[in-house]
């Protein structure tokens, strides 16, 4: 237990080193002269003049060397000084900490759902394997060969424009977060179905489980009792394997349905070169990251209580 | 001969078939548009919108230009692209895995460290980083993607390298005199090829969704040049006039993406 959360930890702040020391190296590799560039972004191109950008070049203490701003840079870092948007002018921490609730919103409520959908399909898929799980594995094919937004603009096009159900995009009422959730949820369960019935084939083949049902137990009892912890294991492993696809998944969706998270933020600060902004919310991607896999481990560990003594 | 006889085996080489002739279909047409020489940038403001006909053989854009001839630019462009990042992560994993794996020490505690802190980083926010260093820029996608995507193969090689290394036939192979090379490649390699092609599927599909990805937020290539995450963003706002033009690409897409799944099997 402590060795998984001190690995997970190290992790942690190699995200942070590895994230900074990129966009650190980025800010500095764009061509141009960086006062000029920060100039235009802020006062618009045409305002731009020799005394906008030396203002800024004191102002932002452009004229540092390389090594001792790379310094100061990691100094403010540590002490989660994020700076200030390039654009707005607002603080990074304020602008990003604003974007993550809507993220997390998002995350959790797509990754329930996806659960909520796999689970019926995988064990429908084992229970009638006849008939029910080629329609599942078709559906699963199909899905995975579909980038995550192109099933956001189908959904898009089906139940906003066609029938005109929902609302295309924004984050007004509770609506708006239909379509989001529900892309993410079917782009996350497409895999996650074929694991739960994978998993749950080998458990009921398992000789434990033939025998509990031998010495006399109901068909529910023994799936309750000796079913469920040891399908959900492999599940709920996977569901950490699957972070990747949430986190990229919340870029793309969050673009496509303007919703104002985190990936949206990321999508929107390149677009603009605003590298404070592209800083830290690929920080707080990250670290999200790293923080949702700690989640899944600690669940592991809860469910599976033999990864406590083997310690 | 025997394997054939196995139902799954045949199922799974049955779909890997169709994996490959749906890939050398993608492949011809866009050999095809590239033989036909009609710049695909070029406009006619007189024929938008156009379905598919004679002259258009997939209709035109908004702009008036040949939808096949953007298409198989656009084809060209995701296929190339995931070759060499199929074909340089690959390469460089492997033998760094290979490497790491049979002389460990040093080499392989340094290359763990930087393979933690790739890992950690989700592989889209990374790509859009070097995205926002060089935008619009093929190379530097490819560089990113490539940086993603070697970790694979590194840890596969790596541990599969580590577990035969100590194993009879090599420690024979070793103590009868054959090169390292030669080790490599008859008792090293068999053992990796699968894994690594099934990788090299899967890595080919993900880069094809990466390009895609970045060209749907417009920081990926740049217009004129036709991309298909590009063209979708283009082409969505006329979805209700013309709606054969927003399916092609996105048809595409989705064609390649499968075209790689079959090919790299059930296996994940």
């Amino acid at each position: 237990m402590g060795q998984l959360i001190y690995n997970r930890i190290l992790q942690l702040l190699a995200v942070v080193f590895g994230v900074g020391a990129l966009t650190f190296v980025l800010m500095r590799s764009l061509p141009g002269d960086m006062a000029f560039r920060i100039a235009s972004s802020r006062y618009g191109q045409d305002n731009v003049s020799a005394e906008a950008a030396e203002y800024i070049r004191q102002e932002l203490n452009l004229n540092q060397s390389g090594i001792s701003s790379f310094f100061s840079w990691l100094i403010d870092l540590a002490q989660f000084n994020l700076g200030n948007s390039l654009v707005s002018g607002q603080p990074v921490s304020d602008i990003v900490s604003h974007q993550l609730g809507h993220s997390v919103m998002l995350a959790v409520a797509g990754l329930a759902l996806s659960v909520l959908i796999a689970f019926p399909l995988g064990l429908a898929s084992v229970k009638w394997q006849k008939w029910f799980e080629p329609v599942a594995v078709v559906f699963s094919i199909a899905v995975r060969a579909l980038p995550v937004f192109v099933i956001g603009l189908i959904f898009i096009l089906m139940f906003a424009l066609y029938w005109q159900w929902l609302p295309v995009a924004g984050f007004d009422t509770p609506q708006h977060l239909i379509l989001p959730t529900l892309t993410l949820a079917i782009a996350l369960a497409a895999t996650s179905n074929r694991i739960v019935a994978s998993s749950t084939r080998q458990v009921l083949r398992a000789p434990f489980y033939q025998f509990s049902m031998m010495k006399g137990l109901s068909p529910l009892r023994t799936f309750q009792r000796h079913g469920v912890r040891n399908i959900l294991l492999p599940v709920v492993a996977f569901i950490g394997i699957q972070f990747i696809t949430v986190i990229e998944g919340i870029v793309m969706i969050e673009s496509l349905f303007s919703w104002p998270g985190v990936g949206h933020g990321l999508a929107h600060a390149i677009f603009a070169r605003d590298i404070p902004v592209i800083q830290g919310t690929a920080l707080c991607l990250g670290v999200m990251f790293v923080m949702l896999n700690t989640v899944v481990d600690l669940l592991c560990y809860w469910i599976d209580p033999r990864i406590k003594e083997e310690q | 001969m025997l394997a054939a006889f196995d139902n799954k085996k045949l199922y799974s080489n049955r779909s890997r078939l169709f994996g490959v002739l749906l890939l050398c279909v993608l492949i011809s047409m866009s050999m095809i548009g590239w033989a036909m020489n009609v710049d695909p940038a070029e406009q006619n403001l007189s024929a938008v919108l156009m379905p598919p006909g004679a002259e258009y053989w997939l209709g035109s854009d908004h702009y008036g230009r040949n939808m096949f001839a953007r298409l198989s630019e656009a084809l060209r462009l995701s296929l190339s692209l995931a070759i060499i990042c199929v074909l340089s992560a690959s390469t460089i994993g492997c033998i760094l895995g290979v490497i790491a794996g049979w002389y460990g020490r040093w080499l392989d505690n340094g290359l763990n460290i930087i393979v933690n802190i790739l890992l950690a980083m989700p592989g889209l926010v990374f790509v859009l980083l070097f995205a926002a260093l060089v935008p619009g820029s093929f190379t530097a996608i490819y560089i990113a993607i490539a940086l993603v995507q070697w970790v694979e193969y590194f840890r596969v090689s790596r541990s599969l390298t580590q577990s035969l290394a100590n194993s009879p036939e090599i420690q024979n192979a070793l103590l009868l005199g054959f090169g390292r090379v030669y080790i490599f490649r008859h008792h090293l390699w068999p053992t990796l090829r699968s894994p690594v092609l099934t990788m090299a599927a899967f890595g080919a599909a993900n880069a094809v969704l990466y390009m895609a990805s970045l060209g749907f937020v417009y920081v990926g290539i740049q217009p004129p040049t036709s991309e298909l995450g590009q063209m979708i963003v283009e082409l969505f706002p006329y979805y209700g006039d013309a709606p054969w033009l927003l399916l092609q690409p996105l048809t595409m897409l989705a064609l390649i993406v499968l075209a790689f799944h079959l090919i790299a099997g059930d296996k994940r």
